[in-house]
């Protein structure tokens, strides 16, 4: 029962800051690019935190790190990713949020 | 006065060149200017990230003896951060270990247990992170992941005697009112050897700075564990256990972990692998507040380096300072001893009589001879990052 009202919490928070991202004092401002994979991308990922994350590491990551990272967000903080989804954020992520060679 | 150019790149930490003969070049942001982001109660600060709260005191907040509570960096790893009621707020004291269990309000926190007030530097395990080379990811920290507080509050000891602490027990562990989106993310719960636990100068404060502790450094009480990495001062504490085991979860048995043996540092025993151990006290180390990097100083004019030098609580023996890229190095002058876990102010005058570019390098040793280093010892989780720094300024 608590864990439901934690979750439903945390999606409430969630659209709140979508809905606040127009306000300028503390916020999430960050826009992802726009590629194939992004609305997948951005719809899993920010269940738990903001999407700025991804940008500021993107100068850490190559493909393998964030293969690495999807699967730490899977099996050790229980994303609801499935198989086939994975595949497509990786893919979304590296193309586009790959600097590290 | 600052521009707010200055300010921005100030806080990024840009132009610290890395180790020896590094390339100069800029950090953490990828080469963008940082965005300050303003959280309730709290000056512009840089945002690392929104959710979880992740925001960094930009470098010019760095000057005083004790950073301002509104300017105090934020570092949360889960979203769920609720605003705790003080008046309804209790601390459960328990675990297999424990003689009995305690519950205690806020108020009797505060009466029944002695009071006690220490200075300590509180920093991030991950402080400077974002200038770790080659990268890592996490949250790209620049300088600014850390603090100096004066922390009120009782002997997390004299708490856990009041219990009784039965023989056999090995770890305490703690947990706070913060939690995750997801019922299978692990709570942010940690644990500490409970010799460092009994230790002293480990508190349960309610105060910083002599003000209520601000929200978002772990309202209305918090772990304070002068001399070890930030990851322990668990914040909104709820939850303390003693137990015979060692606690297991995430945040102990996969986080916050070193190569075994590459770092100085004490060690945590019941923790360790072959392969890792958990991080635990803060590495001698120091920061140039000012001049900034690429500042400009009138020829003949009076300037001089400041900074702070501090380390996990041996206390900090000489600051040196180098204007001639490491060759030379010149003691600096120690400002007021704030205590041993507190950072210690230096400066040393900058000679201006000569045009031309300066290069400036600051080593700290610690009163146990530890020194810091040249070279970066490279880590997976970009910690301990405590190598001398230089910044380069022109004299015209």
């Amino acid at each position: 029962m608590r864990r439901d009202t934690r979750a439903l919490a945390g999606v409430g928070l969630g659209l709140l800051i979508a809905v606040s991202c127009a306000v300028a004092v503390a916020a999430e401002n960050t826009e992802l690019k726009d590629a194939p994979g992004r609305d997948l991308t951005v719809g899993r990922c920010v269940v738990c935190h903001s999407a700025e994350y991804i940008p500021s590491n993107a100068p850490a990551m190559n493909r393998a790190a964030w293969q690495k990272t999807i699967q730490k967000m899977r099996e050790r903080f229980g994303a609801p990713i499935t198989d086939a989804e994975a595949q497509q954020i990786l893919d979304y992520l590296d193309a586009n949020y790959s600097g590290k060679s | 006065m600052l521009t707010r150019r200055e300010l921005l790149l100030a806080g990024t930490g840009a132009w610290l060149s890395r180790g020896a003969g590094a390339l100069e070049r800029p950090a953490a942001e990828g080469g963008a200017q940082p965005i300050l982001g303003t959280l309730p109660g709290k000056r512009p600060l840089i945002q690392r990230a929104f959710r979880p709260p992740n925001f960094e005191t930009p470098l010019a907040d760095l000057a005083a003896p004790f950073t301002p509570n509104d300017a105090f960096f934020v570092r949360y790893h889960l979203p769920v951060i609720p605003w705790v009621d003080a008046a309804s707020w209790r601390l459960e004291v328990s675990g297999a270990s424990a003689r009995q269990s305690l519950s205690l309000s806020l108020e009797e926190l505060k009466n029944r247990f002695e009071r006690v007030s220490l200075a300590a530097v509180n920093q991030c395990s991950g402080n400077r992170r974002g200038l770790f080379s080659p990268r890592v990811p996490g949250v790209q920290w620049s300088n600014g992941a850390m603090g100096n507080a004066r922390w009120t509050g009782v002997r997390l000891r004299d708490v856990l005697h009041k219990a009784g602490v039965a023989g056999g027990a090995l770890e305490a562990v703690f947990a706070g009112a913060d939690s995750a989106v997801l019922p299978q993310t692990p709570n942010f719960v940690k644990s500490l050897p409970l010799e460092r636990a009994l230790d002293e100068s480990t508190l349960i404060a309610f105060e910083m700075n002599g003000q209520p502790l601000p929200h978002w450094n772990g309202a209305p009480a918090r772990l304070v564990v002068p001399g070890w990495t930030g990851t322990y001062w668990i914040k909104h504490l709820t939850t303390v256990r003693i137990e015979p085991k060692a606690f297991d979860g995430f945040w102990m048995k996969s986080a916050y972990r070193l190569p075994t043996g590459a770092f100085p540092g004490v060690r945590f025993v019941s923790q360790e692998t072959p392969e890792t151990t958990p991080i635990t006290e803060i590495l001698v180390n120091s920061l140039i507040v000012s001049p900034v990097a690429g500042a400009h100083l009138r020829r003949g004019a009076h300037a001089e380096v400041v900074g702070k030098a501090w380390d996990g609580g041996a206390g900090i023996a000489v600051v040196e300072v180098s204007f001639d890229g490491r060759q030379n190095w010149r003691e600096a002058t120690l400002g007021r001893d704030l205590g041993r876990f507190a950072w210690r102010e230096f400066r040393v005058p900058i000679d201006t009589a000569r045009a031309g570019p300066v290069e400036i390098a600051v080593r700290a040793r610690s009163r146990n001879g530890a020194q810091q280093p040249d070279k970066l010892t490279f880590n997976p989780s970009g910690y301990h990052d405590n190598i001398v720094q230089t910044l380069s300024v022109e004299v015209a």
